[in-house]
């Protein structure tokens, strides 16, 4: 009956990402929260790349990080990338809100689908000293380099005690509780990754923010660390966690993924309010489940979209971010002056573009993570989206008698819609119906009749 | 009601059916990435259906669909397939392997357990398992528990579930003791669905565990030995499953050494 007009709209991620997942340390004491972050997991075979957003907003002297890693980490194998990628991964698998426009009630079913996309809104190297005093509390720098703006060291301890005093002494400031994690790790034989901002590269690189840093390693472990990143949180924190891989979605081994609710027809008035909406609902949805499962948002094949929410990320960058399997050739991009393509191409035959992009968003404290996130890519390659569905009733005159059942039927549907707002957020109800009449979605909803004589409508059309 | 419960009471295949098909439910109705209607119907059908054609290739005369239902419910459970043909295929594979690879009497393999391990090995880009999927909400695990360990008092092999679990959950408690790690991190292992489901209604199957009781903490300790050493040695996530199948190879050397009494289901 409905002639659908779609327009989608394209809403950003209320919750805006602050740091790197792994740990922060500060070296002076400057109040600093790790209270989201995001990270791109690159995984085929045995090979990882790791990508960590920096949003970091503080004095980039005091920015300091501590991350676990399996292996020691050479210089080649670091990198600095681009915010712009992450950004671009991050719009194109966000939530969304959908629009669809009622056809006139009175008009022939014709059925078409069409739909409009929105553009995507898109010093410490070590001297001897320092060798010596590592040397003597049992920490060995495995390595030490200069990657863009960052210093970075990799650290193998023997015994933790050492490590911590080691990393205090160097003015890094560990939280209490850090000890027993960095033990741990280190009997896992983990080592460490620490970076910190250098000064005078980053005054003459020109950039005024962080870049993210890059990782690739090789290791059977697939995980992500998060316990050291806990110690040091004021309250529950989260993580979007994008991973890429070859084969299918990833999930968590020791923790339960939960899909985000998605495909409700929701009241016209949330377009206002995506945001709020949406971070509501996120907490709602997380209380139900004791913020003990992981949320999926966006599960996706990217072979192809249909639509596409933001422009498809071209084979270059998905490279970038760590996707080694793919072949350079190979992009969707339209070359430029061409219009843009509403359907990414299928890719030409031998050049498949096997990616398949997982989203993951986690809220977690120490009480409900307890332990570090373990991964596996599956061979699931179902596509999942979270998506808010808003109808918009025909609001042209309608003077058939298809009209009545249209608007009768109308109410309900308002009814509907309100009941389905409540539930995912856990708003009040009554506000809810209040907010709809405010905004023109009225329960009493009539046809719009014109009153004029038939005569005077059909010469004064 | 009465009769319901007679019947349950009859064999303890019936009180796993009911268990399995309980959890099937709750993981259908409450949590996501559920098999579908399809899954279930499919792999019920293809295992009934292989039993019984190998009931008529060998002559046996019987007509016992309790075994095939309850391993095509593991497989429901814990089995998860790219494409929906693998569902019915894991089925015929798991009663197959329980017809063709026996040895003296008994087959050697846990029917969903060889599935499992078949697809993983044989189709890897279109099979896996989610160990994480059941969570770990404490009260389905005890609930778990419970439910499970009536079926097994019934069984009589309760013993090699407890003998796993217990070897478990000692690897678990010394790995976090060694590694200082908060009692938390094995406790949140330990509340895990899969685990459970695993020993109460795979290794616990009496007809492919040993047939004397020394024998079978044995068996038992060396599955959590080898599923602890892949879990995190070798980082497979799958570990308790291939534990599992390699350990049955040696069911017919303790069964050689440790002489004792055939397993019966109903008790005569």
């Amino acid at each position: 009956m409905i002639r659908l007009f779609l327009l989608l709209t394209f809403l950003f991620l209320p919750m805006s990402a602050h740091a790197f997942c792994g740990f922060y340390v500060a070296k002076a004491d400057a109040s600093l929260f790790n209270e989201a972050s995001k990270v791109v997991l690159s995984r085929h075979e045995n090979r990882t790349v790791m990508t960590m957003a920096n949003d970091f907003k503080g004095d980039v002297d005091d920015f300091a990080i501590v991350i676990p890693v399996p292996t020691v980490v050479k210089k080649s194998q670091v990198n600095v990338g681009d915010n712009k990628i992450i950004d671009h991964i991050d719009a194109y698998t966000a939530p969304r809100l959908v629009e669809y426009y009622d056809n006139d009630p009175c008009q022939q079913i014709f059925r078409k689908e069409m739909m409009m996309r929105s553009s995507a809104p898109m010093a410490m190297m070590a001297d001897d000293a320092v060798q010596k005093s590592a040397k003597s509390l049992g920490v060995t720098i495995e390595e030490s380099y200069t990657v863009g703006e960052y210093d970075i060291l990799i650290l193998s301890a023997k015994q933790s005690d050492g490590l911590f005093k080691w990393l205090n002494q160097e003015g890094y400031k560990l939280p209490k509780g850090a000890n027993k994690v960095l033990k741990s790790y280190i009997k896992q034989d983990m080592k460490f990754f620490v970076a910190k901002v250098n000064i005078d590269e980053f005054e003459s690189s020109g950039y005024n923010f962080l870049r993210p840093l890059q990782v690739a390693y090789e290791s059977d472990k697939f995980m992500l660390p998060v316990r050291l990143g806990t110690l040091n949180a004021k309250g529950p924190q989260d993580l979007l966690l994008f991973t890429l891989t070859k084969k299918g979605r990833v999930e968590p081994t020791n923790y339960r993924t939960t899909k985000i609710p998605t495909g409700d027809d929701i009241p016209l008035f949330v377009a206002d309010e995506f945001g709020e909406f949406y971070k509501d609902m996120f907490a709602h949805q997380v209380k139900k489940e004791g913020m003990k499962t992981v949320m999926l948002e966006y599960a996706w094949d990217m072979a192809w979209c249909d639509p596409c929410a933001a422009d498809p990320i071209p084979a270059e960058d998905l490279r970038k971010m760590g996707v080694w399997w793919m072949e350079k050739s190979y992009d969707s991009r339209p070359m430029p002056g061409q219009p843009r393509r509403m359907i990414a191409p299928m890719p030409p035959k031998g050049q498949a573009r096997d990616a398949f992009v997982t989203r993951m968003h986690i809220r977690y404290t120490a009480d409900t993570f307890p332990e570090d996130i373990m991964l596996q890519v599956t061979e699931d390659r179902e596509n999942f989206q979270g998506r808010y569905v808003m109808r918009h009733p025909w609001k042209g005159e309608a003077n058939c008698e298809m009209a009545g059942a249209y608007y009768s039927k109308l109410k309900g549907r308002f009814e509907k819609e309100a009941k389905n707002l409540a539930n995912l957020t856990g708003w009040n109800i009554s506000d809810i119906r209040k907010k709809m009449e405010e905004n023109g979605q009225s329960f009493n909803i009539k046809p719009t009749v014109d009153g004029r004589p038939w005569w005077e409508q059909m010469w004064n059309e | 009601m009465q009769k319901a419960l007679t019947f349950i009471n009859q064999d303890a295949r019936h009180f796993q059916i009911v268990t399995l098909s309980v959890l099937l439910l709750i993981l259908a109705f409450m949590y996501d990435f559920a098999p579908v209607p399809e899954v279930i119907a499919l792999t019920v059908f293809a295992t009934i259906l292989t039993q019984f054609f190998f009931f008529k290739v060998l002559k046996i005369p019987s007509n016992d669909y309790r075994s095939p239902l309850i391993t095509s419910l593991s497989l429901c459970l814990l089995f998860k397939g790219a494409a929906l043909w693998l569902y019915p295929l894991a089925g015929v594979v798991a009663m197959a392997s329980k017809f063709l690879i026996r040895h003296n009497n008994k087959h050697i393999f846990n029917p969903a357990n060889a599935a499992i391990v078949a697809g993983l090995l044989l189709l890897p880009n279109m099979v896996w398992v989610s160990p994480g999927q059941w969570g770990n909400a404490v009260w389905l695990g005890f609930a778990l528990i419970c439910l499970a360990v009536i079926v097994l008092g019934k069984a009589g092999r309760a013993d090699t579930a407890l003998f796993f679990l217990g070897s478990w959950v000692f690897l678990l408690l010394a790995r976090a003791l060694w590694l200082g790690d908060p009692l938390e991190i094995p406790l949140h292992n330990l509340q895990s669905g899969a685990l459970l489901i695993f020993a109460f209604f795979m290794i616990s199957d009496p007809m492919t565990t040993p047939n004397n009781r020394f024998a079978r903490g044995v068996f038992a300790f060396a599955v959590a030995v080898v599923a602890y050493i892949l879990q995190y040695h070798f980082q497979i996530r799958e570990a308790i499953f291939y534990a599992l199948f390699i350990v049955c190879f040696t069911t017919p050397i303790l069964d050689y050494f440790f002489k004792a009494q055939f397993y019966q289901w109903r008790k005569t």
